[in-house]
């Protein structure tokens, strides 16, 4: 009865993580298609075509490219303001940090639709144009939350002794961040910043409202519903898709290495 | 970052200050003004009433608030069902395989959000292997379709936020002192017992994390509705993107922004009355 419980329970656990790589596969299989008109949603017939020439869209590779630009730079900006909040949350008790603390899960509770129209209204109101700028101020707002929430969930907890035994025995500030505290909170803020990046590169909602006549990479894909769905879509979604694999299995095994800690997960999301 | 080991000194008082100043500075500008804008926004109505945005919000798409909140409660409860048992595996079954399956749970979500939603449509589509399958095992009439139903916006909205479900589940059941477990069998508790008494209750905070994180951003997505369902599925979020983009009326688009998010912030104030934001991070 117990086997029985545990089997069926393994079954189910499998099936659901089937669910979860069902459209992949249909997005790697995709990627060998040789569709017969402009549209990819159909099975034909096998073709290395698409991988052989997947820059042919020019539209295409601009809005990848526009896409990693927005990413890395609002990664980079994210991360550092949300560590920050993430290290005074947790090295510091100070007034108004219960404050802080909701103003960080707020933009999460909402939902996007509504932050990007509200930032919408904004640019309005004050005339901004929208294009590069407001995209990145957007992806910048959304992912500070994630980061110092992330940073702050991974580094709690941590023996902070360390820091002052480093003082006591006359390193001076700056070496003692370098030497001690970086370390110590360096595999959260990766975690924090893959996390930022996917998250960018994967928005579309908020996107959508803020960037005026540009075309980012999800931007594209919702346009080519109508005009022409190439495979080649199919073969950089893969492309990513491996290269994240590749990203992710890296950033599981180093964590492995820098926190012995049985519970730490490989998710920054948590 | 130093300073902290002298408590009382001036440096370090204002320290968490200058930490937290650029972050939360920016979130100050550009989301909590932005709001305010959007709610002003809503009531700069020329040649009527300023409720006049919120009354046609209401009289005219109070159909489509009330679909999208049906179906993010209905994927919400699937995904449960689904993450719960996937969740409870990774936490107590796993091994030394938990990292790898917490890998591969989010490991899709690497692919573009939109990019999934569309494999979707090819394998829901009428030609497609689905529909194929389902006529084959006569679950589905000959002129039956998949694609454009309630059945597929659903299962979209299910699959796209089940892994933040999953995730804030995992967490919980991973706190867990096992030992509370083993105590349980000790006392001769049966494993379904055990589960019922001690792991669930101890699991809710992540539970309900996992549902607010599912059903506030299926409340809010259009994507889904718009790509795997037709007309009849169409969300709120459709309605709002049309009207702020497409239509420009700001004082209707901003109006009905505005009570979408008024609904879930009153249900996210009464979650956190009740457990706290801690679990939400």
């Amino acid at each position: 009865m117990r086997r029985m419980t545990r089997w069926l329970l393994d079954g189910y656990a499998a099936l659901v993580l089937l669910y979860l790589f069902l459209p992949i596969f249909v997005i790697v299989l995709y990627s060998f298609n040789k569709p017969a008109g402009k549209f990819n949603f159909v099975w034909k017939s096998f073709s290395l075509d698409a991988w052989r020439d997947p820059f042919q869209y020019q539209a295409l590779v601009e809005a990848l490219k526009l896409s990693l630009r927005v990413a890395a730079l609002s990664t980079a900006v994210a991360t550092l303001f949300g560590t920050l909040i993430a290290l005074a949350l947790v090295r510091y008790r100070f007034r108004g940090s219960g404050a802080v603390g909701l103003l960080l899960v707020l933009p999460l509770t909402t939902p996007e639709v509504v932050l990007g129209s509200s930032l919408l209204t904004l640019f309005l109101n004050v005339n901004a144009p929208t294009g590069f700028t407001t995209i990145v101020i957007a992806h910048i707002m959304f992912s500070v939350s994630y980061v110092a929430l992330c940073v702050r969930a991974r580094i709690r907890g941590f023996d902070w002794t360390l820091e002052e035994a480093a003082m006591d025995l006359g390193a001076p500030p700056f070496r003692v961040f370098w030497k001690v505290t970086l370390p110590i909170i360096a595999p959260g803020v990766a975690a924090a910043a893959m996390l930022a990046f996917a998250l960018s590169l994967d928005d579309f909602i908020i996107t959508l409202f803020n960037a005026g006549s540009r075309v980012t990479y999800p931007l594209y894909v919702y346009g080519a519903r109508r005009a022409a769905f190439p495979p080649q879509i199919n073969v950089l979604a893969t492309a990513i898709l491996f290269v994240s694999l590749v990203a992710l299995g890296a950033t599981v095994l180093w964590q492995h290495r820098t926190v012995r800690e049985s519970t730490s997960s490989p998710i920054p999301l948590a | 970052m130093a300073g902290t080991a002298a408590g009382g000194s001036r440096r370090s008082r204002l320290a968490p200050y200058l930490l937290i100043a650029p972050g939360i500075l920016w979130l100050l500008v550009f989301f909590v003004v932005p709001i305010v804008t959007l709610a002003q926004t809503s009531v700069h109505v020329v040649d009527a009433p300023w409720w006049d945005g919120y009354y046609r919000a209401l009289n005219n798409y109070g159909v489509h608030f009330f679909r999208s909140f049906r179906y993010a409660l209905i994927a919400t409860l699937l995904a449960l069902a689904l993450g719960y048992p996937l969740a409870y595996v990774i936490a107590f079954r796993a091994g030394r395989f938990k990292n790898l399956l917490l890998g591969l749970v989010v490991l899709p979500f690497f692919t573009t959000f939109l990019v999934r939603t569309f494999a979707w449509k090819t394998i829901l589509n009428d030609e497609g292997p689905a529909a194929w399958l389902l006529r084959r095992m006569h679950l589905l009439a000959e002129g039956g379709r998949l694609l454009d139903t309630t059945l597929a916006v659903v299962g979209g909205l299910t699959y796209n936020f089940l892994p933040f479900m999953i995730l804030p589940i995992y967490v919980s059941l991973e706190k867990i002192d096992r030992r509370l477990v083993e105590a349980a069998e000790d006392l001769y508790s049966t494993p379904i017992g055990a589960f019922r008494k001690v792991v669930l209750p101890l699991s809710l905070p992540g539970v309900f994390a996992g549902s607010l994180l599912t059903f506030i951003p299926a409340a809010g997505d259009f994507i889904n509705a718009q790509l795997l369902g037709s007309p009849n599925q169409q969300m709120i979020g459709t309605i709002i993107q049309n009207q702020f983009l497409a239509v420009r009326d700001y004082p209707l688009a901003a109006a009905l922004s505005f009570v979408l998010m008024l609904i879930i912030t009153l249900g996210v104030l009464a979650y956190a009355r009740v457990l706290g934001t801690e679990e939400l991070a």
